[in-house]
């Protein structure tokens, strides 16, 4: 195999070769530096005997003559197999347990494939995670991507662990849930969070790791998540697993992407992003879905900090235009307490609407949430009306609209990180806030409905 | 020896070549990968790849192929999915295979389908493009006209007789005036980025019915019109394209998804297939064709998906249909333009947009429009593009650009949305300019005072708007009560009239007559409670009689079927007056 020894050009992660006659556009190259250790680096440029390479592990130490390099012929593949549940990888998918390599059943591009959409199936089981205000107001759907948008400081994380271990309970078909977990620029301390709340909660045989610490490169950033979703792919569609895939950091992800582009001197877009970073992140939350010809599933929640709880920064923007629906959290509800703080206006399931009903969950489902929202959304304006005249100079159904929004938000949001309920507490719980408001304010529901459930009884329990 | 010099993503350049022509279509590379030259210089030749250049080496060969980048024609194309370039995504799934396959080379029409087909010439007819030489029924709802390609004259030579065909057999010659001999087939290839030509333009004069109230009533759409939807995320772009797309009457649905979710696209399979249209009691599939080139597929095809789309419109046009495309999203395809133009390190205009982003934007959507085709039949191509402006800002480039290229604006709200008040179409942002070339037809088909009353309930939202003002100062409560009134009313019109349930079998699609019907209704409520109020009578006696409540209900009690049931709503508002004023 020819080695092309020395280089001609070191920029950040990007090196330039000369003079090499056999490589592919996206293949991997492997340097060896005269010390021995090796790196891997991508062909992303060509230019007729000029190649470019993007370093994973950094340029750190490398000169134009102490590398000898070799290109491998194929895109970057990781091995993959069953036995990856359990274990832990670095950013790149090497094993960093200490227990060996993995023996594989065969090897995927990382980059994967476009899903062509006549071989999907339009997700619609519902998976129950026990927390009210998702199971009701933002029902998050198997095959779905649903990221929650948090800031700095936030309960995100806590969220994320809650919904993994309660979400395992209620599947029916328990064994065949794992959980794809991937760490993108995490602190440390966050990594370990995870893991002993994995532990704890029993899961970890179920769990699959790939980390990829705030200190390590930033091009293995990069391939994080694709290492991540390739192998939840290989489960999901090839074993018939049904996988949640857990992201976090996208903010982190976002940045270093940005990091590499300006350093291959690309035009930026909108705050110097790339111009690319819609298709880029779509290139990984399309990843989900469930296919035709397969039980499993892939599941997406991406988590991602708002730089400055600014939801409409290009990262959290892009992502909800590709994303199904978004969870959002809500700095004032955090900080008064209340767990998890989710903004409900905010926040939204695309898929709920065909994943819910009678078949699914409730008959009464879609509207006593149509009903929550609409209250909810009037709370605003009776709260941003009293902050201005004044509580008491409120009309009657205003001040029966506040006294419902307080309510709501400690009781219906509020819950423990142990709590698990049931849809039918659930909804018990939302038709007695229902109930604390006069039947004329239910422009939602249907008579039939309000007969069957509404019962002003059992709002005395708030009095 | 056209051999690639440079890879850059979907960009490929090759060196010292004079072969290849601007826009030709090209094969690129041993896996064939389709691409098209976008920039020729004596030294370099530019092409863009429309599928993933993973893999591709240095010095492997380019083919031309002699022809621009064309479109294939033919009965077949309805009921069809297709990617960006018109590669069949269903026929790609035969072999079970579940991703999308590079350099695939199955045909876009399925050519072992055979089809009834009657010719309509016989030899010795002079002909000319346009005019149509045989028809097939392609599905139970469309009838496939084949049509002499534009441009060609001349004598028709052999016929064969009526029977069964497949799309490559030819079926008619032609000997043009110059002396060539022309062989027909079923099908013929047309370039993507040229219009086809017609007659003549007509104008505007019929409305494009939608069965959505704040469309039709408020901002009206016309056959042949151009309109946009823009809005963030959540705010229901989409589920809006998918209620036009299975309620509006045009004859054939393009449904181009540019850059957006592979789920949608299933979504849209899945449902369409199931849905019955209640007009033809056939399911909606029969008249829809998709496009679709998901945000995850190479992202030059998604920037060739907008021609491809509409070049089945126009064909499908000059046969006398009337066809509505509806593009989602064409930010996408914007930021594909962007991206491409990024990587031939073009100069940027703002936002890193290329500087013919406008020029590019009003190409498309002059290609919407009203015509007389070259065999004199009537037909029209209306585009419905949505938006997806970053941070729901509605002064960045593409949203701005496309202001300005189209007669009617749906402005989709996030507050709106936030309080699932649905179709989240903000009636004070919105506009059509279409509002009056209709009016004659409204006037004519629905009622005479189906302008007036429109009028005036839009007069109504403003002055509720200006109130609203005070109340968020002050309060409710301070305000006469005929101000109270307007607010009441207004408030019946927003929730009675402008939000409509998608998922309500009746008031999913509601036809124009009992729109007329309900603002008769509520503005029979208005007069005769502002007469009330003005002689003395309190609101608050006016509200308790519950008519507020009934007349927002109507969207649900009054079935589409049953529209005399109106008499008994406008008898009670009578009866109470009478009583109680």
């Amino acid at each position: 195999m020819i080695q092309y020894s020395g280089l001609s050009e070191i920029n950040g992660p990007l090196v330039c070769l000369q003079g090499v006659n056999n490589a592919s556009f996206d293949e991997i190259a492997e340097l060896t530096l005269d010390d021995g250790t090796k790196r891997l680096g991508r062909v992303v440029e060509m230019q007729g005997d000029k190649v470019v390479l993007q370093i994973f592990e950094g340029t750190n130490g490398i000169s134009l003559k102490n590398t000898r390099t070799k290109f491998s012929g194929k895109p970057l593949e990781i091995p993959l197999s069953v036995e990856m549940l359990g274990r832990t990888f670095n950013g790149a998918g090497r094993p960093i347990d200490g227990l060996g390599d993995v023996f594989p059943e065969k090897y995927g591009d990382i980059n994967g494939r476009s899903l062509n959409p006549v071989a999907r199936t339009y997700p619609r089981n519902y998976i129950h995670t026990g927390i009210s205000s998702i199971d009701a107001l933002m029902t998050l759907i198997r095959g779905q991507k649903l990221p929650i948008f948090s800031g700095s400081g936030l309960s995100h994380n806590k969220l994320a662990v809650q919904i993994v271990r309660q979400a395992k309970i209620a599947d029916s078909e328990g064994k065949d849930f794992a959980v794809v977990f991937a760490a993108m620029g995490v602190q440390n301390d966050v990594a370990n969070y995870f893991r002993r709340s994995f532990e704890e909660a029993g899961v970890i045989k179920n769990v699959s790791m790939f980390l990829n610490l705030s200190s390590d490169p930033i091009i293995e950033r990069i391939l994080t998540p694709r290492c991540a979703l390739t192998l939840a792919e290989y489960l999901a569609f090839e074993k018939g697993m049904h996988i949640l895939v857990i992201m976090t950091d996208l903010t982190s992800y976002c940045e270093a992407l940005r990091e590499f582009s300006s350093s291959k001197g690309e035009i930026p877009g909108r705050k110097g992003y790339p111009g690319y970073l819609y298709s880029d992140l779509a290139s990984m939350y399309e990843r989900a879905g469930v296919v035709e010809g397969s039980k499993g599933s892939v599941t997406q929640i991406p988590i991602l900090t708002m730089p400055n709880d600014d939801i409409t920064h290009p990262i959290p923007d892009l992502t909800a235009y590709i994303t199904e629906g978004q969870i959002v959290f809500d700095r004032n509800l955090d900080q008064t307490g209340i767990y998890p703080g989710l903004s409900v206006l905010l926040s939204l399931s695309r898929l709920m609407k065909d994943g819910i009903g009678a078949e699914y969950t409730r008959a009464d489902h879609s509207d006593v949430a149509n009903q929550l929202f609409s209250c909810y959304a009037r709370v605003q304006d009776a709260r941003a009306l009293a902050s201005v005249i004044g509580e008491d100079e409120l009309s009657a159904s205003d001040k029966a609209i506040m006294r419902f929004g307080d309510l709501f938000e400690k009781h219906f949001l509020n819950q423990g990180f142990e709590e698990n309920r049931s849809l039918d507490e659930t909804f018990e719980l939302a038709w007695q806030l229902l109930s604390t408001l006069p039947r004329s304010e239910l422009d939602r529901l249907s008579d039939d409905l309000i007969d069957e459930f509404y019962d002003s009884e059992k709002a005395k329990r708030f009095m | 020896m056209n051999k690639i010099y440079s890879i850059n993503g979907p960009v490929i350049k090759v060196k010292d070549t004079k072969d290849f022509s601007m826009r030709e279509m090209v094969y690129v590379g041993e896996k064939k990968l389709v691409g098209e030259v976008i920039g020729v210089t004596d030294e370099l030749t530019t092409i863009q790849v429309y599928e993933s250049t993973s893999g591709l080496s240095v010095g492997e060969m380019v083919e031309p192929t002699g022809s621009l980048m064309c479109a294939t024609l033919g009965p077949g194309i309805i009921s069809n999915i297709y990617d960006g370039i018109q590669r069949p995504l269903r026929a790609m799934t035969a072999s079970g295979e579940i991703y999308v396959s590079e350099g695939s080379m199955i045909p876009s029409l399925d050519e072992q389908r055979e089809f009834d087909v009657e010719i309509t010439v016989k030899a010795g007819d002079k002909v000319s493009g346009g005019d149509i030489y045989a028809t097939c029924p392609e599905t139970p709802l469309i009838m496939h006209k084949c049509m002499i390609p534009p441009y060609l004259n001349g004598t028709v030579g052999s016929v064969r007789p009526n029977g069964k065909y497949k799309v490559t057999d030819i079926v008619v010659t032609v000997k043009a005036d110059n002396g060539t001999v022309h062989e027909l087939s079923l099908m013929q290839k047309w370039p993507i980025r040229n219009p086809r030509p017609i007659s003549r333009r007509i104008p505007i004069s019929k409305p494009l019915i939608t069965g959505q109230r704040i469309i039709d009533t408020v901002c009206p759409i016309a056959k042949g019109g151009t309109a946009a939807i823009p809005g963030g995320f959540g705010t229901g772009k989409t589920v809006t394209q998918h209620q036009l797309a299975k309620w509006c009457d045009a004859d054939i649905i393009v449904y181009i998804g540019c850059g957006e979710r592979g789920n949608e696209m299933t979504q849209v399979l899945e449902e369409f297939s199931e849905l019955i249209d209640p007009k033809s009691g056939r399911p909606l599939t029969d008249r829809t064709v998709l496009i679709a080139n998901t945000s995850n597929m190479p992202v030059a095809a998604r920037e060739a998906s907008i021609y491809t789309g509409i070049t089945l419109a126009e064909y499908y046009r000059d046969m006398g249909y009337h066809i509505a495309i509806m593009a989602d999203s064409t930010s996408r395809w914007a930021e594909a333009l962007r991206e491409i133009s990024g990587r031939l390190e073009e100069m940027p205009a703002e936002e890193g947009f290329p500087a013919y982003l406008p020029s590019r934007l009003a190409e498309f959507y002059e290609r919407a429009g009203y015509v007389e085709t070259l065999n004199k039949a009537e037909g029209s191509v209306t585009v419905i593009g949505a938006v997806s402006p970053q941070g729901s800002d509605f002064s960045e480039p593409v949203t701005q650009n496309t202001k300005r290229f189209v007669r009617c604006f749906w402005a989709l709200d996030k507050s709106l949305a936030y309080a699932r008040h649905y179709p989240a179409i903000n009636w004070l942002q919105s506009y059509s300019e279409y509002s009056d070339d209709l009016k004659d037809y409204y006037t004519e088909n629905v009622g005479e005072d189906f302008c007036d009353d429109r009028q005036e309930i839009s007069t109504l939202l403003i002055e509720e708007n200006n109130l609203m003002e005070i109340v968020k100062l002050i309060g409710a409560d301070v305000l006469p009560d005929d101000q109270k009134l307007i607010i009441e009313t207004a408030k019946v019109i927003r929730v009675g009239f402008l939000q409509q349930n998608a998922g309500h079998a009746d008031d999913t699609y509601v036809p124009l007559k009992k729109q007329l019907l309900m603002m008769r209704a509520i503005l029979k409520l208005y007069h005769k409670s502002l007469d009330a109020v003005n002689s003395g009578i309190s609101i608050n006696k006016i509200l308790s009689s519950g008519l507020f409540d009934k007349v927002t209900k109507i969207k649900f009690e009054v079935p589409n079927s049953d529209l005399d049931k109106f008499d008994e709503y406008f008898a009670e508002i009578d009866d109470w007056f009478s009583k109680n004023a």
